[in-house]
């Protein structure tokens, strides 16, 4: 464990010697300029747009990070040769792929949790109101974060940095339309269609289960079952996609 | 007890379309390193010497062959607390400072906080980077890099020490104080494995050498078995006031023949024809200037091997 936790710590200070805290910069500028922006506009319209955009700031930044920063997790370890005397330690494969994950982990879950910082103080600036649904919605972001990472570092395991960042990316805009593929399923009466749409339903992480932007930014709560469901969902979506991630990795010849 | 087994290991890369050829890296590769011995590796580039390195840290797995490491099977991540690894041309972390660089391996190979605290400025002053430790290592040269490399495989005292290629990109003193180094490490009980190309290394600090050629093992011993086995001597017989190449006997018998004005220089083959030859140059009116036994060198048996095999 203490290994594992060795690896985390390196990937956090590397990712943050990257420089990657930056985004912060463009995150305040973000929020304070649309909030000067939309001063004119009546009370509760402004909150909400204020909401709007910095719920979705966070979730943008958080998925990019997971994306680009998770495909040169371990890739990058590969093609630098790093991974040589990191193997020859006695750390297993296993925790050297959980620890590199544990360290993204950590820095976009301080990324997120500065963001909405940083949010709050605004909307306590600006006199608006702050609803409970916007921390059930930032939960589920990291969540979804988690989880988008956990594809990104199964797909560098075995292939290329574009290829595994296309295929994350990909995965994360079909799995925001797999509800879509259920109505298309359920519409279409050719049973090879029905068959394939409702497999890739299945197959394929529901991630807009968890997205509760659009009513948190209204400030509707939604039901406390309901998240916990969804937080278990994409945890145990991503602890199976981590053990793939082990599994490929353990084969893996350097 | 030996340190290292390797069996009859090949190793073979499977073609990833069926209409490329499967290559052979590694082909029945043995040899063993007993405990507290440094074994020299010897090969030209691609000879397989890092296949065989990355497949006794369980980097990559023989195809066939059994390997065996401080008595447990290649690749038993227990084993690796006691082994230190040093790759060939390393890239570290270069946003680490050399400490933080060295606290996280130590980390790695299950130090604790005290112990890496009082190994670290050991180290440091024994790799020469005393000056160098809260620098990044992005500031590093070259040779500074190796150095750190070297200190970052040794930071938990391990047993078997894994060099690949240590004295590559290192000035002559750096090479002497890695040489220094390693009859250091002899010296305390540790056993060194290391690859190189550089002969003269090998033939002052080897205790045995191995050498390969497109992977396959082609001598295996200590150096004076091998260069003392393989070779004959060879004399060099220099004189003066004659033409080599009109004495017959020179000309029949020598191996070279090199003519600078008046002076001749002959390699002969042994001790057997020099006799004759003496007879012929003091008939020819020479002047003897000097005869000098030369013994088989590392590198000619080296040169042979590999030509042999190409």
């Amino acid at each position: 464990m203490e290994r594992l936790f060795a690896v985390a710590v390196n990937t956090f200070r590397e990712t943050l010697r990257d420089k990657i805290l930056y985004n912060l910069v463009l995150f305040a500028v973000l929020l304070i300029g649309s909030s000067v922006l939309l001063g004119t506009l009546t009370i509760g319209e402004q909150a909400r747009i204020v909401n709007d955009l910095g719920l979705a700031a966070i979730n943008v930044v958080a998925v990019i990070i997971a994306i680009f920063v998770g495909i040169g997790l371990v890739s990058k370890e590969i093609e630098r040769r790093t991974i040589y005397t990191l193997l020859a330690r006695p750390i297993t494969r296993a925790q050297f792929v959980l620890g590199k994950y544990l360290g993204l982990a950590l820095v976009i879950l301080v990324n997120i949790g500065i963001m909405f910082a940083m949010f709050l103080v605004t909307m306590i600036l600006s006199d608006h109101p702050i609803h409970a649904s916007l921390f059930q919605a930032v939960e589920l972001m990291m969540v979804e974060a988690l989880l988008v990472m956990a594809f990104a570092l199964l797909f560098s395991t075995f292939t290329s940095s574009i290829l595994s960042a296309t295929l994350t990316l990909g995965i994360y805009i079909i799995g925001h339309l797999t509800s879509d593929l259920k109505t298309i399923a359920e519409k279409n009466a050719s049973g090879v269609i029905k068959f394939l749409t409702t497999t890739l339903y299945y197959a394929f992480p529901n991630l807009e289960t968890l997205n509760i932007k659009g009513q948190s930014a209204a400030g509707i709560s939604v039901d406390l079952g309901f998240q916990m469901i969804a937080t278990i969902y994409g945890l145990l979506y991503t602890g199976l996609l981590l053990v793939g991630a082990c599994l490929i990795f353990q084969r893996r010849d350097f | 007890m030996n340190a290292i087994t390797i069996e009859h290991i090949t190793k073979v890369y499977e073609p990833l379309w069926p209409w490329h050829r499967a290559s052979t890296v590694l082909s029945d590769v043995s040899l063993s390193v007993a405990k507290g011995e440094i074994f020299g590796f010897l090969g030209h580039n691609g000879a397989g010497k890092t296949t065989t390195m990355k497949i006794l840290l369980g980097l990559l797995r023989p195809t066939s062959g059994k390997v065996d490491v401080l008595g447990a099977p290649a690749g038993d991540v227990a084993t690796h607390s006691k082994l230190g690894y040093l790759p060939e041309a390393p890239y570290f972390y270069d946003y680490l400072t050399a400490e933080e660089f060295l606290k996280f391996y130590g980390k790695l190979a299950g130090m604790s906080r005290d112990a890496i605290q009082y190994r670290i400025p050991i180290l440091l002053k024994q790799v020469g980077l005393q000056e160098a430790q809260d620098r990044q290592l992005r500031k590093f040269s070259k040779g500074m890099l190796q150095r750190i490399g070297l200190a970052q495989a040794l930071i938990q005292d391990p047993a078997l020490v894994v060099l690949d290629e240590p004295m590559s990109g290192l000035d002559p003193m750096g090479r002497k104080e890695v040489r220094d180094l390693i009859i250091n490490l002899r010296e305390q009980g540790k056993t060194v494995f290391f690859s190189t190309h550089i002969l003269s290394d090998v033939e002052m600090i080897c205790d045995r050498v191995g050498i390969l050629a497109k992977g396959k093992m082609l001598a295996l011993g200590t150096v004076e078995e091998l260069v003392d086995g393989q070779l004959a001597e060879s004399i060099e017989v220099v004189c003066d006031g004659v033409i080599g190449t009109q004495i017959e006997p020179v000309r029949r018998l020598a191996l070279r023949t090199l003519q600078s004005g008046a002076r001749c220089l002959m390699v002969l083959p042994g001790h057997e024809c020099l006799d004759e030859i003496l007879e012929a140059l003091r008939r020819a009116g020479a002047r003897l200037v000097s005869i000098i036994p030369h013994k088989g060198s590392l590198e000619e048996l080296f040169v042979h091997k590999s030509q042999g095999e190409g």
